[in-house]
């Protein structure tokens, strides 16, 4: 088995397995209907690109380690998202601040994924671009409703996206993986995306009357396994079902 | 599109009868989700693609054309496949007129959608009255596929199809 491959798409995957879970949190919480659909929508969208992921890594590795196996029977230092999709929905500005800034991300990775010389990997890429894209406007929307209200909402937007700046910096940290695929032209180095990123969550921060962060001190350690506090309430509640009955199946 | 040259005539028939359980007056056909459907020593193999990643219609569609096939004495063989990804051009005229009838706004080319969306624009008309006066309420319906629209004139709410490309 191609081991930096399998940990490549397992980077991708858990980025999206562990925000769709954090937004799948808010189903029936949302602060209004429309917002509650269309946080869960997008949470549906993500946990679809992660089966994606996840059913190209298990044959990888063998049929008999299954998608489910990979999603829910990890343990915590197992998992390689980063830390800023594991951050808690702390309220509404947070979710918004949360989104905006990975969709923004997840975009540009996206697009270079499209040229992947992997036709699985381009094929995803592909068909979850399209989908990315509305996650954008709406974060982006939101982000602009709110930087651009009231006081209030602007210093809770604000307050939000101060907070989570910190997990942005790691986005851009390769790990061995992303590192050693990008070689191949099969995945890419993001490196290479952080000045792109910066200047594109600038420009829409500025259009939302928001500032942008100036702090240079930054948090990293969820794409090697190292998490915050936060991941195993969140995995306790994911995986609860599969490790109360094993093997159990809707 | 309204005849795909990929899907056995014999077949279509059959598989006409499936359709999207989230919207049932649409045939998988209509909805283009269907891209390949032959006939190999009295199996049929089908090829179908999501029309999201996340939609979960698509494993009780694939469960819903074996058993089709299986009364029309077919063996079957149903495969998921994700490129290239699907897009809402491939919804039939047909189809188009069947989401409307069933009150969902069929979907607008890609740079109208996009005005719509982003409220610059009145362009989706209501299913209801036929009005064009009607306003974007959330990008997010009751599906991923759709966005939630409301009428200015007759003030129902409905449904509209988002272009995908
Ligand atoms: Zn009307």
């Amino acid at each position: 088995m191609n081991t930096n491959l399998y940990n490549y798409i397992l980077g991708l995957a858990d980025n999206s397995l562990i925000l769709g879970q954090r937004l799948g949190e808010l189903c029936g919480h949302g602060p209004t209907l429309e917002t509650d659909i269309a946080l869960t929508n997008i949470a549906l969208d993500l946990l679809g690109q992660t089966r994606s992921y996840y059913q190209y890594a298990s044959s990888l590795k063998g049929e008999e380690y299954t998608e489910d196996d990979i999603a829910f029977l990890r343990t915590e230092r197992e998992y390689v998202n980063c830390l800023l999709v594991e951050q808690p929905n702390t309220d509404f500005a947070y979710t918004i601040a949360r989104q905006f800034l990975f969709d923004s991300y997840h975009l540009l990775v996206l697009t270079e994924l499209q040229k992947s010389t992997d036709l699985t990997i381009s094929a995803i890429a592909k068909k979850s671009i399209k989908e990315v894209n509305y996650h954008y406007r709406f974060s982006s929307d939101w982000l602009k409703r709110l930087g651009d209200g009231t006081e209030i909402s602007k210093e809770k937007m604000q307050e939000a996206i101060n907070s989570l700046w910190t997990y942005t910096n790691e986005l851009f940290l390769p790990t061995e993986a992303e590192l050693a695929i990008s070689e191949s032209g099969v995945g890419v180095n993001p490196e290479v995306l952080k000045a792109k990123y910066y200047d594109m969550v600038q420009n829409v921060l500025e259009e939302s009357c928001l500032e942008t962060p100036e702090s240079k001190w930054f948090q990293k350690g969820g794409k090697q396994g190292i998490h915050s506090e936060h991941m195993g309430y969140l995995l306790s509640d994911m995986q609860y079902m599969q490790r109360a009955y094993p093997n159990m199946k809707w | 599109m309204e005849q795909n040259s990929s899907i056995d005539t014999t077949l279509y028939p059959i598989l006409e009868q499936v359709s999207d359980p989230e919207i049932p007056v649409l045939s998988i056909l209509d909805m283009g989700v269907v891209r390949k459907a032959i006939i190999e020593n009295n199996t049929a193999f089908i090829e179908i693609t999501p029309t999201y990643s996340g939609c979960p219609a698509m494993d009780v569609i694939a469960d819903d054309i074996t058993a089709a096939l299986k009364h029309a004495g077919f063996k079957s063989k149903v495969k998921l496949i994700l490129a290239p990804a699907w897009t809402t051009d491939w919804i039939t005229a047909r189809g188009r007129k069947a989401l409307e009838d069933y009150g969902i706004a069929a979907p607008l080319d890609a740079e109208a959608d996009k005005a719509v969306l982003l409220g610059n624009k009145q362009l989706v008309k209501c299913t209801n009255c036929g009005s064009n006066n009607t306003h974007l309420v959330s990008q997010f319906g009751s599906t991923a596929c759709k966005a939630l629209f409301k009428c200015n004139d007759c003030q129902e709410p409905f449904d509209y199809f988002k272009c995908l490309k």
